[in-house]
Formats: structure tokens, sequence, C-alpha cells
């Protein structure tokens, strides 16, 4: 068979229509350009695909039931690796991780790796199968996961598997963390996806008790000392909004994204006043920073009715750090990006609200220590963009209320939580870390690797302590 | 799900509820607030907590039915459940013996959150000296309660209905005037009120602590919402505060802030009361 240069393209709404509804962006394959998709597979004698995966999922193996139209085994080899794979399909940055090292992509496009992953996910959480409770030992012992996140929901999810009794304590009233409450709608779907993904852990066994704030309702030592538990997993992931400390942030219509995002994603804002929080949009948005989550308060905002919307970056086009297929998204949905600029002050007018957005143009220099071009101001070059509203979306730190209330878990002095790397070992014995509270600010699927690895390293300490 | 156990129409429009929430009663401390919310479709708001019974598992939160949000929850009767109900969140008030003369001052229902602080620094064995003003008599809460627990209680209200007439700053003012020695004063209110006893204190040099309630989400840290600029730096209401240095918070912008949602109330407000009770 002559190879086929090109991956299957996955049918989306058309830009015009989508940018103003909530509704998925990619509607998925169907099973004929699924097993189309499978049949690229070259199934390599020595398949590089699974080393860029975080949770080591059996690429060539699941790939090739999709080949033999067995989708059911397919899924059953993914969720022996990933518990979230309907999210991780649509999430992933694929081009940076299994896809990269995909053979084809050196002449061509690699296989799909992502969109198959999606189509045996959705294809399984369409058949509504009951999921079959796990029968746990009556002396099985206790896990404490905090944080319903990515890094929480797979580390409990392995633990649950793995016969221990795993609650999961959440602060908001929700579960799924930056799946419900950061990564929009048309993204990543809440209640046919997020929720589902959720509900089948619990079915599966594991408890979820939201608006229980650790830290505040009950210590990690409580946790340990007087409700019975024999092991911490904290997964409480980054969350504290970075603000620019520009003059002006205070101003009305300026918005971390995260309080922008959570708005719309997790209050359901879009259905105001159906839903009773509301959110403010003006006609025209700029949008700071130049990652996914910039991508999604850019999109978000034409959604909500904006007319003009601007992602503001200091730095070139290459060095985005958005997935290049949510860059190509926004650019079709018509957001406006200017880059090398730098935002210096918001300029409010007499009624405290924001009038415009004063930027700096910039060029790149010498390399920084990241490796990419440093931004530099050209003297001189301020000008106004005509903006009503600002959203910072330049990053977050981590949270310290576990922290700063469990002591002898050592943190650096950014806030993280010092975990090591293999097993997500904290200083307190016991007590795990993983994902963004652990590395700062970073993917799903890297959390869900932490978590997985942690929940390993959980069993082992809880073996050993029997 | 968490249930209302007690119900009562203080004054026109001003709640007094008691839900039941075990755990958030075993770890609430004076000074703290809660979120709640009231149904499915509800958005999270943030009550300060007017007191916490330990053995019955219940907080005590006073409202007044203004918005949309606080008016669906004044709806709600005893025997009801409302989703939402996490805390204790925020810091909870400096307290400790020995820190002298103590003058606590509520503004309307701003009485019903210094009440805790009241109480606790009266506990430690302050000297506490209460202020309690209203628009007129009719609508002052939780006379019984501050008398209780205080040392002294001054009342103040706009009309003279009762005490006197005058505001807040008034009474604070015969305080001084008559040559009582203030080592702290703790102020929670509206904000041109805790504004005004700041600007009064400032010169004397009185340290102020004012509780805020600006806008937010989530109440843990996560949106910003309730930035608040306290001296030359930015601090998150939720979890820096809520209380800060009074002599050191911008009520300018704190005030305009609280307006940036105020057309969309407007709306939710005419919203809840065509539909009732059916969102």
């Amino acid at each position: 068979m002559a190879l086929i240069l090109e991956k299957h393209k996955m049918p989306e709404q058309d830009p015009k229509l989508r940018a103003r509804n909530f509704q998925e962006v990619a509607l998925g394959y169907d099973e004929e350009t699924a097993v189309a998709e499978a049949n690229r597979c070259l199934t390599c004698k020595n398949p590089q695909c699974r080393t860029g995966c975080p949770v080591d999922i059996n690429i060539p193996a699941f790939i090739s039931k999709i080949k033999e139209r067995d989708f059911d085994s397919a899924i059953g080899i993914i969720k022996e690796s990933s518990s979230l794979p309907a999210v991780c399909g649509r999430v992933c940055p694929q081009e940076n991780q299994c896809e990269k090292h995909c053979v084809l992509a050196h002449k061509g496009d690699a296989v799909a790796i992502g969109r198959l992953e999606r189509f045996v996910a959705d294809y399984q959480l369409d058949k509504n199968e009951e999921v079959k409770p796990i029968e746990f030992a009556p002396d099985a012992q206790k896990v404490a996961v905090i944080g319903a996140g990515p890094a929480g929901l797979t580390c409990a999810g392995d633990l649950a598997r793995k016969g221990y009794r795993v609650t999961i304590f959440e602060a908001l009233h929700v579960a799924g963390g930056v799946l419900s409450y950061g990564i929009p709608e048309f993204r990543l779907p809440k209640d046919k996806i997020v929720k589902r993904e959720i509900d089948n852990l619990q079915k599966m066994g594991v408890t979820i008790e939201v608006n229980s704030i650790v830290g505040r309702l009950f210590t990690v030592d409580e946790l340990m000392d007087e409700m019975g538990f024999d092991a911490v997993f904290v997964g409480t992931g980054a969350g504290l909004p970075h603000f620019m400390n520009i003059p002006g942030e205070s101003l009305n219509g300026v918005y971390s994204s995260n309080e922008f995002l959570t708005r719309c994603n997790l209050m359901k804002a879009y259905d105001f006043p159906n839903h009773a929080t509301p959110i403010k949009i003006g006609r025209k948005v700029a949008v700071v920073g130049g990652g996914n989550v910039a991508m999604d308060a850019a999109r978000t905002s034409l959604r909500l009715g904006a007319e003009k919307v601007y992602i503001v970056y200091r730095r070139s086009e290459a060095e985005l750090p958005a997935r290049a297929e949510e860059v190509h998204h926004a650019k079709e949905e018509g957001i406006d990006f200017k880059l090398l600029n730098n935002p210096v002050e918001i300029l409010g007018d007499e009624n405290g609200w924001v009038k415009s957005l004063k930027c700096i143009r910039m060029e790149l220099g010498e390399p920084d220590a990241s490796g990419r071009r440093r931004p530099v101001a050209i003297e001189g070059s301020e000008f106004e963009l005509d903006v009503d509203t600002v959203i910072m979306a330049i990053g977050n730190g981590p949270n310290p209320i576990v922290a700063s209330t469990t002591p002898g878990m050592d943190t650096n002095k950014r806030g993280n939580i010092i975990a090591d790397e293999e097993t997500g070992a904290t200083t307190k014995e016991g007590v795990f870390a993983g994902g963004d509270i652990v590395t700062g600010a970073a993917t799903v699927i890297l959390a869900m690797g932490a978590g997985k690895k942690a929940a390993a390293a959980i069993d082992e300490y809880l073996k050993s302590k029997k | 799900m968490f249930k209302i156990v007690y119900k009562k129409e203080l004054s026109p429009g001003i709640f007094h509820m008691d839900i039941e929430a075990p755990r958030v009663a075993k770890k609430a401390k004076a000074g703290q607030f809660i979120v709640l919310r009231v149904d499915e479709k509800g958005e999270r708001i943030p009550l300060t907590i007017a007191d916490f019974d330990r053995d019955n598992g219940t907080i005590t939160l006073i409202f007044q039915a203004v918005g949309a949000s606080t008016m669906e929850l004044s709806k709600r009767n005893v025997g009801d459940s409302i989703v939402d109900f996490v805390g204790p969140l925020g810091q909870p008030s400096e307290i400790s013996a020995g820190m002298g003369t103590i003058v606590c001052i509520g503004g309307g229902i701003g009485v019903a959150p210094v009440y805790p602080i009241a109480r606790a620094m009266h506990e430690a064995g302050n000297k506490v000296i209460s202020i309690m003003g209203a628009r007129s008599k009719d609508i002052l809460i939780f006379e019984d309660r501050m008398r209780a627990i205080s040392d002294e209680v001054l009342i103040a209200t706009d009309d003279g209905s009762y005490g006197i007439k005058g505001f807040v700053t008034t009474a604070l003012q015969q305080l001084v005037d008559r040559g009582e020695k203030i080592d702290q004063v703790t102020a929670i209110g509206p904000g041109i009120m805790m504004k005004s006893v700041c600007d009064a204190t400032r010169p004397l040099g009185i340290k102020t602590i004012v509780s805020l309630n600006p806008i937010m989400v989530d109440g843990t840290g996560m949106c910003g919402g309730c930035r608040v600029q306290v001296g030359d730096e930015m601090k998150f209401a939720c979890v820096d505060g809520p209380e800060f240095d009074g002599h050191l918070v911008d009520f300018g912008n704190l005030m305009s802030r609280g307006r940036m949602f105020r057309e969309e109330e407007a709306k939710a407000k005419d919203h809840v009361c065509n539909i009732g009770l059916g969102r």
C-alpha cells in the first residue's frame, strides 16, 4: 500500500459560525475515517510514538485494534494507562509528544494518534456501558487526594484500580479542576465529556467530596492522624493568577484569564441571566499572553459577542507557547494577533473603566535563559490600542493554602511543592504531590503523568507499611 | 446539600439564617467568611460568618436581599436546602489578650460580621466598646447580642430615631472627645463608612482594621476578582484578607470595582422578579 502522507482531516464547524457559539469546534472522526487513518500506521518494529507519551499508552497496540475494527479492545488498551482518554484525545499537545516521534512525521504528517484516541474514547462513552464497581477488601488502605483536576483524578483512578479506597477533596463545587473551570466548552464539552469521565471514576468506587478546602476544613495532618488516611496526594494545580504589575490593572474591565474563564465555563455566564453569574464583555478585547489559556480567553470573548479581539504578545509568532492548532483555530475565527507588543499601562475613563491598552513595540534580541530570543522594547514606540476589556493570561502560580498549613512539606522559593520527579514523594512522609503544584503551570497530560507515577509510588509505600 | 435550620426576617429585607454545615462550624473563626450557591444555576456568593455553633454544627448568616442571588436565598425556608456551602475562607481576625481597648464598629448589616470579632475580643479579656450604626431604629440588628459581649455600646442612627443622631463616626468622635484611649478600631460596613472611619482615625494614629467584601467568584485565590490595592501591593481579599489595615486600603478603587457588574445585577434582579422561584 502506498504511503498516505497527509492525515485524514477532522470535520470542524465552519469558523464564521463557530466563532459565535459554544459548541465543540472539532467534530471527531467517523468509523470509516478512523479505520482509514489507523491504516496509515506502519506498525513499526521499534515504535517511537510510545516514548513520547507521558502516561505510556501502548499506542501501536490500540491502533492495531482500530484497524481490526475492534474498538472495545482499543479503548481497553488505552484505559490500562489513561483515566481520561476522551479528554486527552482533545487537549493533549500530541504534535510535541507521541506524534512528534511517529516515523511518518519525517516524510509527511504523523498518524493522527490524538484523533484516534478521541474516536475510541467517544465510541465507548456513547455506548453508556455500566461501569463495574471495584470490590474493596475490608481492610483496604485509605488514600486522600487533594484536588480533582487531571493529576488528582488520574492518581485516584490508578489507586482505586489497585484496591485502595480513595477520597478526593475538591475546593470548588464541581470536580475536574482546569477541565471544568478553565478549558472552554467549545474545546472540551463539560456534560458530554468531562462530567461523564468523572462519573465513571465515581461509579468505579472513587469518592469525590466537593466544597472541601483542605487547609481550611481540615489539614493534611488531620487527614492522616484523625481521619484515617494512610497516604495523601496533593494535586492542587496552579490556580493563583499572575498580573503584570502595570498601572491600571484594578480598573473595571480587567480580568485575570482565570476569572474570565471561570465565570464562563464553570459558572456558565454565557447563559446569563438564566445562570446567575454575570460576565461583562466589551466591544473590543485585548488578551495579554500567547499560551493556550490566552487563545481560550480570546476565542471565548468572540463567542460572548465581542466585535474585535486582539492577542497581545511580547514575542513573535515562533515563540507562541500555544499549540499550533489553537493558534490556527483562533486565526480562522478572526482573532487579531498583535505580536511583538508589550503592555505598559491600562488607561481608564472617568468612570474607572478601561478605555485603552498602552503598549510598546518589541524586537527580538539575544536568546535568554529559556533559549528563546529575548524581547527588547523599542524606545519611543508606545501606542494605544483602543479596547474596553483586558484579559491577563500571563500564567498562574501555586495556591498556598495547602502548603502553608502542612508543616514538614517543603516548597521552593516560588511556592511550588518540592517532590521527587519519579515518585512525587514530598519531604513529609506519606505525602506525595504532582502536577502544576510541583512543576508550575504545564499541561493536562503532564499532570496526569505525575498523578500516575505518584499512584505507583503510593502503592509501593503503602505495601511496605502494611 | 446544606439545610436551613433557622430563618428570621430581622427587619424588612434583612434576614438571619442558620445553615447546617458541621464541618465548617467546627473550624470557623471570627473574621472568616463562606461562599454559597443557592441552586444549580446560582452564582457563588461570599458572606461573612456572623456566628457559629460548634455543638449544633451551624453557621449563622445575616444578609440583605438586595441582589438576585440574595433574593433567591431569602425565599428559601427552614427545612429547605442550598446546594453548595464552602468555608471557612480567609484569614481569621488577629485576636489576643492584652490588646487593650478595642472599638468595634458595625454599620448596617456590618454589625453581624463584627459581632463574633467583638465577642472573641471580649472573651480574650480586652475592653470592647461597640458602635452600631443604622439609617434608623427599625433596621438596627443584633443589639442584644452586641450588648451582651460589649463593655459599652453606642448607637448612631442617621435620622436620630435611636441613640446619637449621626453616623458611626459621630459616635467615634464622642469617644475621642471624652479622652477614651483607643488601641484599635475594627470597622465593618459599607465601603464609604469604612473609608470615613479610616479618615477619622488616620490623623489620630489609631490602628484601624477593616473587613472587605469585594466581588469574588471562587473565594480560594483562583479568580483574582477580589483584588484590592493595599499600600503599594495588590492583595486578594479572599486569601490575604478579608481584613486589612484600613489606612492602606484604596477605598475609591474598591468601591468602583464593586460597581463592575451593576448593569448585569439589575438585569439579573429583573429576571428573578419576573420568573419568581422558577429559575
